[in-house]
């Protein structure tokens, strides 16, 4: 059990944690924070794989803006808590939970996770390619085109969100 | 110097995809259903990046970059949509949202 080790379990573990927590709290507000929380985690994870590119990225974005979008759309509406909500199928919980269990084993089947057939080293080069450098060089020659189309989608999408917001009947 | 294996990863992302699974299957609050495909969406994130990192492969991570372009629009779309529907009906509650049901 090395340093790194320890590192990645407890990680992991903060990661599942409050992953659980976003999906239990009753205070919408509250799990926000928590999926904040689950994101700051996953983006060290991506500095342990060497993708420091994606790490920045995982926080400016999703930490940063989208989160924030939530915060100020969950504040907007000025909802209470979800215990106003009714409840009144309980069977649908358990249903819920069986039919995301079998999801799970079908993951792990279909990873090939219970046969350990997997590497157990970073290749040679990963600590090049989490660079910006190299993904830049990558996006602006082999998928040049999807970046370009990535433009395309995000001014669709202000438009779209614009007229939807300022709407007054749907 | 790195033992930590693929499998731990592609684990990790596993157990996240299957919580965000619960949660869009059992909370009635649509914006946290919306949270929890986040969560899925970032888990799938998470096994790109693995991959992309043993296979020494960039692809992954170029991937992954354009899913989060797309999950930026998305979020922006569907809480546009959300605020719609708030205005329209006084509530987030799902189950009060289902005029195209069958």
């Amino acid at each position: 059990m090395t340093l790194e080790v320890i590192l990645f379990f407890l990680i992991a573990a903060s990661a599942v944690g409050s992953a659980l927590m976003m999906i239990t709290r009753r205070n919408p507000v509250k799990s926000v924070l928590f999926l904040i929380i689950n994101f700051f985690c996953l983006s060290m994870l991506y500095l342990f794989l060497h993708a420091q590119f994606i790490a920045i990225i995982q926080i400016l974005v999703y930490a940063g803006a989208i989160m924030v979008l939530f915060l100020f759309v969950i504040m907007l509406l000025n909802l209470g808590d979800e215990s106003l909500l009714t409840e009144k199928k309980s069977f649908r919980k358990w249903a819920g939970i069986a039919a995301a269990i079998v999801v799970f084993v079908e993951l792990i089947v279909g990873l090939g996770l219970v046969w350990g057939n997997g590497q157990s080293q970073l290749s040679d080069q990963a600590t090049a390619m989490g660079t910006v450098e190299f993904i830049g060089r990558s996006l602006y020659s082999n998928y040049f085109f999807p970046f370009e189309i990535t433009s395309l989608l995000l001014i669709a999408a202000m438009v779209g969100v614009i007229v939807l917001a300022k709407r007054k009947a749907l | 110097m790195n033992q930590i294996p693929l499998q731990y990863y592609l684990l990790l992302s596993a157990i996240l995809f299957s919580i965000g699974v619960v949660g869009v299957l059992t909370r009635r609050n649509a914006i946290i259903v919306f949270m929890c495909i986040e969560l899925m969406l970032n888990s799938a994130n998470l096994a790109l990046v693995a991959f992309s990192a043993f296979l020494s492969n960039t692809n992954g991570q170029v991937l992954v970059f354009f899913v989060m372009a797309v999950a930026a629009a998305e979020a922006a779309v569907g809480l546009a949509i959300i605020v719609a529907l708030f205005r329209n009906k006084q509530t987030v509650n799902i189950d009060e949202i289902n005029i195209m049901k069958w």
